[in-house]
């Protein structure tokens, strides 16, 4: 296994032959001609379909639910309830809230409350029409202000401890130095204190692809379940833990995921309900979600309301930054409690903060659960601190990019929580954006209505630790080498469009020579690959990384070993690379690569070998909750937006964002662009255009989304969509796979707040909350123009020309 | 159920479908050709864009019947024999397809941009691209695919 003492896979880029080209993706072809087969693509011999009812109440009790006239429908196989699986589960083991369909009470609008199974969809359909539900309504919480005020109740789940508040999942407060006197400090010395309110509106995933999966129960009494999931492991063990089977009885197949960012990351009612309504009928069961479902299923960012304060002396340094945040959850847990930190502890990178104080509070409300979406709970933060930054900057006089430069963390240390940075590109992202967006010659010198802005952000390269507690590796593959020269590898990883299959081939084919079609990528089947937890936190170049690393060289090692003495050579003068064995110094001693691996076969028996990785446990404190928001490494970034806002509509045109990241090194370059240009692009959608929103009762049934389709629920087009411009930054990491480290959610952060900062370089009005829709931004301009008019008066329709 | 037959590929095809049924339900559930993607069913998103006598249309929002009686294409049908169609290629190279799910569509919308133009301007493939929805790449090397294909196709 690779430990971090020994992994850094770190090497000078002229010894590597394959990393770092831009080179095509293993899948990539299938993908362009249609064989690709995802889970819906799958259709198995006697398939039946279901379907699942779901709540029309954002509250109530289930009184009783009668499925007998829908039974009896011709075509029905089977229908289910909350009480044919009673068990309950989490994604995070300590917070286990959910049931695959709800028992006795329903808590938002679109709670699963049963499930069938017939011939066809439309009969399956109908079926649903005939299960009667007598509900009795509770009152609903759409404001988590509301549910935490109610400390007495009527609470949404029940209070894990007598006298605890039911509506919180989590409240988390810690304090890293002294914050008061950080800021009476600021204020003392002719610095400066900004306070501010920040909202962040919900948003979600929307994955092209809608969720989908199959499940098979076989007369032998072994399940399997196709589904398209980034968590194939953790949805095996809650699969067998909640149908009370053997996991070794239980077998999760990931296909092809069309796209996911978070929204598939923990399990789903549907794969519960096609195990078992292929457990009582004995045949596949697939469900197939609607739009609307995925909509509702949702588990995408929390709404957030933050207070911060944030103190800098005269010179821009930083002196305290305090943080206060009420997290609107939704109706269950889903990574809440993991969300609650993150929410203050990835804000410590990439500045240096001496003092630091976060209180979260995460309240359930009766509205679709929140969870993870790309950039787990540190999006919304980074918008507020981002622009605290440059209020900051524009009190102090000092230029945005120079503030941030100054404040900068450094590589090699550890952030006031504790967190053990190692590499850090973060000024070299800084310098990159301020040149290629000619920042000077912009930035308070465009005439009105243009602007420019900056932020900068840091993410994890992967979390230090699995959702449930154990000592075993994080991520392995299994590589085995066949006579003919082709390797296998066995991956447990999940390829959700990242292109980690493609990663897992560039690095096998870089360690041992051979060409890269050579190498067959087999992924995403509980039955044949190690474990690997899953495509979350962008952990994967990181950890797979090192696995595939680690297997690879195990390899290697065996075949230096034979060749050397074949040849009367050191085993470390024997290279492979470009399809052959070469004696170092002296290429005319040389062997195709197979007949190197055959000596191998020969001397050892069958090639192969298993390689891991797991975390090192040396970086981060000892205080409680410490270990949340620790990584092997850290990603950095810096955007420059520019914007061009309207003052008549306030509609903000995003003209271009250049993006530079430090990914520590760049495997393939294609595909980290490709991760770089599409967070932009998320966090751009954010900022403009999206926003998850249920109507109040007042606007006629409480707990309704507000627009379940990709019709309402706006996301960009080709037309709206900005220019993006990626700049890769190589820290290379002393730790990462050939120093490489996330790129994957990390350029999402910057977009709003650089978006944000540039609308003020532009129309002088803060915008504090998302989305920066026409009338938010029309409606600021008013107010600007009615405390100063003076200043600016161009925001009035008549002032422009 | 009714019997509908389909030129589909270059090939004569017919299979029985329920009279509701779209042409991406025919393709996908009644013809096993599941290249074509659904991904609202509404016709939002693009991702089961074919091409019916040589222009785009959301096979989502077209009753299979629509169809007789013309030419029709899906992205199984875009290479010749083992030989890639050069936007299938350039996507490929370029990197343009992330999870792949909404690739078939753009795919198909691309060719018929190419067909009929064969050296778009960047504004007008993102004019003819907007039907579309892709989630993961920002459209930017989209943009880079369908251009490089359009060269690629002119030399």
């Amino acid at each position: 296994m690779i430990r971090p003492a020994a992994g850094g896979a770190a090497q000078a880029p002229e010894a590597l032959s394959v990393v770092g080209r831009r080179m095509r993706k293993v899948d990539g072809l299938a993908k362009a001609t249609g064989r690709a087969r995802y889970t819906d693509d799958i259709a198995l011999p006697g398939m039946l379909h279901g379907k699942i009812l779901r709540s029309p109440h954002p509250h109530a009790r289930i009184l009783a639910i009668d499925t007998s006239r829908a039974a009896a429908l011709e075509g029905v196989h089977a229908v289910v309830t909350g009480r044919d699986m009673p068990t309950t589960y989490g994604i995070i083991p300590w917070t286990p809230d959910e049931h695959p369909l709800c028992v006795d009470r329903v808590r938002y609008v679109g709670d699963g409350v049963a499930a069938v199974a017939a011939v066809d969809e439309d009969t399956a359909n109908a079926a649903l029409e005939l299960v009667e539900v007598a509900y009795e309504e509770l009152p609903a919480y759409l404001d988590p202000h509301d549910a935490i005020a109610a400390a007495d109740g009527p609470f949404i789940h029940e209070p894990r401890k007598p006298g605890r508040n039911g509506n919180v999942t989590k409240v988390v407060k810690l304090a890293f130095g002294d914050v008061e006197a950080g800021i009476a400090a600021a204020r003392e010395e002719g610095g400066v204190v900004v306070e501010g309110d920040y909202f962040f509106e919900g948003t979600t995933h929307t994955p092209i692809e809608p969720h989908c999966a199959i499940g098979l129960a076989d007369a032998s009494g072994k399940l399997t379940v196709w589904s398209a999931t980034q968590v194939p492991h953790y949805l095996h063990r809650e699969l067998a833990r909640v149908l009370e089977l053997d996991p070794a009885m239980v077998r999760v197949v990931q296909p092809p995921v069309g796209g996911a960012f978070g929204g598939k990351s923990e399990p789903f009612d549907l794969e519960f309900c096609v195990a078992k309504l292929s457990m009582i009928t004995g045949r596949p069961v697939k469900i197939l979600y609607t739009r609307e479902e995925v909509f509702y299923s949702h588990r995408g960012r929390h709404p957030f309301h933050m207070r911060y304060r944030t103190g800098a002396r005269a010179d821009g340094v930083l002196a305290a930054v305090d943080a206060e945040i009420v997290m609107d959850g939704g109706a269950y847990a889903s990574f809440g409690l993991v969300t609650t930190y993150y929410s203050g502890q990835l804000l410590t990178a990439p500045y240096q903060m001496p003092a630091y104080r976060f209180h979260s509070t995460r309240a359930y409300t009766n509205k679709p659960a929140c969870g993870p979406k790309r950039g787990h709970g540190s999006v919304q933060p980074r918008f507020a601190f981002e622009v605290q930054l440059d209020r900051i900057a524009e009190a102090l006089e000092i230029d945005p990019i120079e503030l941030r430069r100054r404040n900068a963390l450094g590589e090699g240390t550890r952030t006031v929580n504790d967190l053990r940075v190692t590499s850090n590109g973060f000024l070299e992202c800084l310098a990159m954006v301020e040149d290629a967006s000619a920042w000077r010659r912009k930035f308070r010198r465009l005439p009105y209505g243009r602007g420019v802005g900056v932020a900068g952000s840091t993410y994890i390269s992967g979390t230090n630790y699995p959702v449930y507690p154990n000592d075993m590796p994080q991520s392995a593959v299994q590589l085995q080498v066949d006579r003919s020269g082709r390797v296998a590898v066995f991956s447990g990883a999940s390829e959700i469009g990242q292109g980690v299959d493609s990663m897992v081939a560039y690095v096998v084919a870089e360690e041992l020579g051979v060409p890269l079609d050579h190498v067959r990528v087999f992924a995403g089947d509980t039955d044949f690959t190690p474990v690997d937890l899953g495509a979350y936190s962008s952990r994967v170049t990181f950890m797979l990384g090192n696995a595939c690393i680690d297997a690879a060289r195990r390899v290697k090692r065996q075949v230096q070993k034979v060749v050397a003495e074949a040849w009367d050579a050191k085993p470390q003068e024997v290279l492979l690379a470009g399809g052959l064995a070469v004696r170092a110094g002296d290429t005319g001693t040389q062997m195709p690569i197979r007949e190197a691996f055959n000596l191998a076969e020969a001397a050892f028996g069958a090639l192969g070998a298993t390689g891991s990785y797991d975390t090192p446990k040396d970086v981060h404190g000892s205080y409680r909750g410490a270990t949340i928001g620790a990584s092997p490494a850290y990603s950095f970034t810096a955007h420059v937006a520019e914007v061009e806002v309207d003052p008549e509509t306030g509609f903000v045109d995003v003209v271009q964002i250049w993006i530079a990241h430090d990914c520590g090194r760049a495997l393939n370059p294609v595909l980290v662009e490709g991760q770089m240009e599409g967070s932009a692009y998320m966090g751009f959608a954010e900022a403009i255009m999206e926003e998850q929103i249920f109507k109040t009762a007042d606007q006629g049934r409480a707990g309704l989304h507000n627009a379940p389709s990709l019709l309402d629920y706006r996301i960009p087009t080709s037309l709206d969509t900005p220019a993006l411009r990626s700049l890769i930054v190589e820290s290379i990491d002393p730790e990462g796979p050939y120093g490489a480290k996330e790129a994957g959610e990390g350029p999402l952060h910057p977009s709003i707040p650089a978006i944000a900062n540039a609308i003020y370089d532009a129309v002088g009005v803060r915008m504090n909350a998302l989305p920066f829709s026409p009338p938010r931004v029309w409606r600021a301009l008013q107010a600007e123009a009615a405390r100063t008019p003076a200043a600016r008066s161009a925001a009035t329709p008549a002032a422009v020309s | 159920m009714q019997v509908v037959r389909l030129r589909v590929n270059g090939d004569e095809r017919a299979c029985g479908v329920p009279a509701h049924y779209t042409l991406l339900e025919t393709l996908r559930y009644g013809l096993g050709l599941t290249g074509s993607k659904q991904g609202c069913d509404k016709g939002d998103c693009g991702a089961c864009t074919v091409i019916l006598d040589g222009r785009a249309v959301l096979s989502c929002l077209t009753l299979a019947r629509e169809a007789e009686g013309r030419e029709l294409r899906t992205v199984e049908g875009l290479a010749i024999g083992t030989e890639p169609h050069p936007v299938q290629d350039q996507f490929d190279l370029a990197g343009a397809a992330q999870c792949g799910f909404c690739t078939p569509g753009i795919l198909c919308s691309s060719v018929a941009l190419l067909e009929r133009n064969p050296s778009p301007s960047r504004e007008e493939v993102r004019a003819a691209l907007a039907g579309n929805l892709c989630r993961c790449t920002g459209y930017e090397k989209i943009y880079d695919a369908v251009e490089a294909a359009a060269r690629k196709m002119g030399q």
